[in-house]
């Protein structure tokens, strides 16, 4: 059973009280009209935490409207590039400035990990806005080669007001992720938080008003999808929506987004990511990788390693060596330093992962490790482990969003990659070698968006990230990510005796 | 009107009539053809195969396996590159053939489409094989020890259903891009105009275009094209046509594999004329604008607003000029405007013909059909124009204009994007900072400052709102067939970052 710590560190964290509860709309936190709030629970003890007001249609139009103005009418899209990245500089300097409290807002809000949000995540994603405030003046068209007397060059545009629809599993990342290269661009933006997460997307917009981002051109309504999110994405002033959620809601806003104004959408979707490791890896430090691929942020991450596939050579080895380390892994209070997984976000998906976990026995899969809820308090699942599993099983195929690794062996290169490829999805990939042909061959056969070779979770700004297939299709970070929020337009002319063509 | 030219030898050039798959001409499954109709007549020109559900899964599976196991993906780009510039070749020893189907099959205009169209589409063939080995990925600018660097990978099968007034034209546009990037694909072409593209088939099989790659189901939309775009196993649908149907793609697409998809809908383009433009060139150039191929055009400028300084003399020579306009068939190389492509769209035009009349404009030329046989309509002009009326809000997609008269620069931007479109728009002006004001404050995806319809290889096209999104065209439009995949590892000891 892994390790639980005893909460001592923990109880004696000082959470700051939640400032923020109600709409971030046209530069004014707002009542929803409707006056209805929800409640927003913390993972770690079950109990309600506060009410945030509940944004319904009437309160996304009123943002929308707010959004609208301020692009067609307002300052920020006809400011010049450098004036809107001094602005997001300042912006990204106050998330520094506030570190601890937006931090604490994570862990309570999501169960994520304290001092992880602190030393890591909130700063990467200031260095994220910083990233864009940088490209914010460096957005090219280009002047075309024309094959007849023609001066012909293309303008790339502020495509209006976005809509952000993002999840709860990474509440600070994601709405940076969205926001900044919209900002740049010169968009305006209605976001919806995730309902289980709100409270650091309210505190970046308090954060933002403070920078100087002019009213209405970033507007934050918390809600629920099939209320708030469903007005967004079949709003019929929206230009355009971008979206990182499950497989099924992306769906619907594909569909809604094509049933009212036709708007362009992007979509960051599931995945079931596959880890295959060579023969020549080094093991122990392979099973580390493995384990901290399907365990990080508690197995709540769209690119989770869930499925590992183990060459035959060192599968043994490496089966003892991952249910060893899986065992001291320690799961409890995600304040307290020593603590490596915090409590799931929800009952609700608490409740899922538990069950796929009842899937993968009665599937005939063989448990190694794992498998049971930590304490009687909040939502802690164990380290889980299958192995023996088959391609079809529901908990090989399906994305199970928690703690539970599928674990397989392999004989050859090309049924590693026929396994890899053996999903619906293509978000990422793992491949662990040493061999440099093995490595060119496989990143090129796995049908996914990113392949990290010996390391995994390997972000970067410049680098894009998004899926193939089920997983979806658009491109968070990097210069790829402004093409989501910027238009293209071609504009000719004829000319007369030029000295070439 | 002028009289019919002899259609028997016409008739002749249809060759193929069957369903194009894994490189065989082939009966449908269900072995049912419909009919393709000569519009100057109303004729049958030939029976054609009738794709349905199972011929598109045949086809498909067809480009699935050319994808995952065939030569085409594994060649390299200059492999690929000259085999689509021998398909070049052919398409010019076959231009007469090719231009011949497109007036028969949709009433273009066969000198035309042999002089211009035709060796247009051929250019865009080779515009895309001269690229094919120029595909770039980047890498990447880390701020840590990694190396990092994107591929540019073929998106896999795609679906292309391409619309019937422009047939070879779109035929290349869709399918030239895609081949470079190493796709494979099924092609769903108008049932309007199934004929082109069974010949286009012919060639690619003779040019050396591997089995599978390139196939061609003739069919209907609810139920061919509805199998393309809600297939589990296509990685993308590339469209080009009503806005209507571009909906049921984008939905049949979500609710299926969530493919990705690329529209191109349609437009109520505007047309500004400033007070300094030369009238007389302005005149001819708007009425191009509508006229060009029966107004059967996405991006025809079918509004058109005019400064009030030169508008009375506008007018005057516009309608001059409409009234001298020739109408009739479509291999006469007097003829300037050809039938509209079939009894639906002819209808359709002569309806929203009656609404303008109702909705209180004012008919200045046109308005009625010409002769008694096939779908032929007279220029038609309205002018006295309001914002909200049905024939300046709908995309008629005939030989119908309004006309409107403007004050200020303010008021013609506001007017141009009073609308739910945003394809294109024109600018005549000899002013140029009126032509960068109204170029930026259009919202529309391509403006001709002092010229219309100038297409360019190298220049990306498409639309803005509902006119749908991604850019057939220039460089850009190879993106729409190729995904992009991130590949790190770590790094040691480098001595920069």
């Amino acid at each position: 059973m892994a390790a639980i710590s005893n909460g001592h560190e923990a109880s004696s964290f000082n959470i700051p009280p939640i400032k923020f509860t109600k709409l971030f709309i046209n530069g004014q936190f707002v009542h929803s009209i409707s006056g209805k709030e929800f409640e927003t629970v913390d993972p770690r003890t079950e109990e309600v935490m506060t009410k945030i007001a509940e944004g319904g249609k009437e309160d996304i139009d009123v943002a929308v409207k707010a959004a609208r103005v301020a692009f067609d009418d307002g300052p920020w899209p006809r400011m010049p590039g450098a004036e809107r990245a001094r602005i997001m500089m300042k912006w990204a300097d106050l998330i520094d400035q506030n570190v601890e409290e937006i931090a604490a807002l994570e862990t309570i809000d999501g169960g994520k990990l304290y001092h992880y949000c602190k030393a890591f995540e909130i700063p990467a994603a200031a260095s994220t806005l910083r990233y864009y405030a940088g490209a914010a003046d460096k957005i090219h068209g280009e002047v075309l080669k024309a094959s007849r007397e023609l001066h012909a060059y293309t303008l790339l545009e502020p495509i209006g007001v976005v809509g952000h629809i993002i999840p709860w599993n990474f509440p600070t990342t994601m709405f940076l992720a969205k926001v900044s290269p919209a900002l740049a661009a010169g968009c305006t933006m209605v976001l919806k938080p995730a309902e289980q997460t709100p409270l650091s997307a309210l505190f970046y917009a308090h954060l933002s008003k403070l920078a100087g981002i002019p009213d209405g051109v970033l507007n934050v309504v918390p809600g629920f999808g099939p209320t708030a999110g469903a007005a967004i994405s079949s709003h019929m002033d929206i230009d355009k929506v971008s979206f990182t959620g499950s497989t099924e809601v992306g769906r619907e806003i594909m569909r809604a987004a094509a049933n009212s104004n036709l708007k362009p959408v992007s979509l960051e979707l599931g995945g079931k990511s596959p880890l295959i490791v060579f023969d020549d890896a080094d093991v122990d430090k392979a099973a580390e990788l493995a384990l901290l691929g399907i365990l990080f942020n508690k197995g709540e991450i769209c690119v989770a390693g869930s499925r590992v596939l183990v060459q035959e050579g060192i599968y043994d080895e490496f089966e003892k060596k991952l249910v060893e380390k899986a065992k001291a892994w320690v799961v409890g209070d995600p304040f307290d330093p020593k603590v490596q997984q915090g409590p799931q976000v929800d009952k609700k998906q608490f409740e899922k992962i538990l069950s796929y976990i009842e899937h993968g026995k009665r599937e005939g899969a063989t448990l190694l490790t794992g498998g049971k809820s930590v304490g009687n308090k909040g939502y802690y699942i164990e380290p889980t482990i299958f192995s023996n599993v088959k391609e079809d099983m529901i908990i090989v195929q399906d994305e199970i969003f928690g703690p539970v690794m599928a674990l397989m062996k392999f004989k050859s290169i090309e049924d590693a990659i026929k396994s890899a490829n053996n999903t619906k999805y293509g978000l990422a990939s793992g491949i662990v070698t040493k061999s440099l042909d093995t490595a060119n061959t496989v990143s090129r056969s796995i049908r996914a968006g990113i392949v990290w070779i010996n390391c995994y979770f390997a972000f970067g700004n410049d680098i894009p990230y998004g899926g193939y297939k089920m997983s979806g299709f658009g491109r968070d970070f990097g210069l790829e990510a402004l093409h989501k929020y910027l238009q293209v337009k071609s504009v000719v002319t004829p000319i007369y005796n030029s000295p070439w063509l | 009107m002028t009289g019919l030219s002899n259609g028997a030898s016409a008739l002749n050039k249809v060759k193929f009539t069957k369903l194009f798959i894994n490189g065989e001409f082939v009966d449908s499954v269900s072995g049912k053809t419909f009919e393709t109709i000569d519009p100057r007549t109303g004729d049958v020109i030939a029976r054609i195969s009738e794709g349905d559900k199972e011929d598109i899964d045949i086809a498909v599976k067809a480009a699935r396996h050319a994808f995952d196991f065939g030569p085409w993906p594994r060649m390299s780009g200059a492999a690929r590159g000259k085999i689509l510039l021998k398909w070049v070749e052919l398409i010019e020893e076959h231009a007469e053939e090719l231009a011949t189907l497109d007036a028969i099959d949709a009433g273009k205009l066969y000198h035309m489409c042999k002089n211009v169209e035709v060796p247009s589409a051929a250019n865009t063939l080779r515009y895309y094989a001269g690229a094919a080995d120029k595909i770039h990925g980047e890498v990447l600018k880390m701020s840590r020890e990694f190396h990092a660097y994107t591929l540019l990978e073929p998106v896999g099968v795609v679906g292309h259903i391409t619309p019937w007034n422009f047939p070879n034209t779109m035929f290349y546009i869709k399918v030239a891009p895609s081949l470079a990037a190493g796709c494979t694909m099924v092609i769903k072409p108008a049932e309007q105009t199934p004929l082109s593209a069974l010949y286009n088939a012919h060639l690619a099989k003779l040019a050396g275009i591997p089995d599978g790659v390139l196939n061609v189901v003739t069919g209907f939309g609810p139920t061919a094209g509805a199998a393309l775009s809600s297939h589990m196993d296509v990685d993308k649908v590339s469209f080009t046509g009503s806005t209507q149907t571009g909906r049921e793609i984008m939905q049949a697409a979500a609710k299926s594999n969530l493919k990705q998809v690329s529209l191109e809908l349609g437009g109520k383009s505007p047309l500004i004329i400033f007070d300094d433009a030369d009238v007389d060139k302005a005149a001819e150039l708007a009425l191009i604008g509508i006229l060009y191929n029966k107004g059967e055009v996405c991006v025809a400028s079918s509004r058109v607003f005019v400064q009030e300084g030169i508008y009375d003399e506008f007018e005057k020579k516009l309608v001059e000029k409409a009234k001298a306009w020739v109408v009739g068939d479509p291999f006469d190389p007097k003829v300037q405007q050809g039938p509209q492509v079939d009894k639906e769209q002819f209808e359709k035009v002569l309806s929203y013909i009656e609404h303008g009349k109702r909705e209180g404009a004012t008919l200045l030329t046109g308005g009625k059909t010409v002769g008694n046989k096939g779908y032929f309509i007279e220029p038609t002009i309205f002018s006295d124009i309001k914002d909200e009326m049905i024939i300046a809000q709908d995309e008629i997609f005939g030989p119908v204009m309004a006309l409107k008269k403007f004050k200020t620069i303010e008021e013609a931007i506001k007017s141009a994007n009073n609308t739910k479109y945003g394809l294109a728009a024109g600018i005549v002006t000899k002013n140029l900072d009126t032509a960068n004001t109204v170029s930026r404050s259009i919202r529309a995806g391509t403006i001709w400052i002092n010229c219309y319809f100038a297409f360019g290889d190298d220049v990306p096209f498409g639309g803005y709102k509902m006119s749908g999104f991604g850019k057939d065209h220039g460089l850009e439009a190879l993106h729409k067939y190729l995904q992009v995949k991130s590949v790190v590892t770590p790094l040691y000891n480098s001595p920069w970052l």
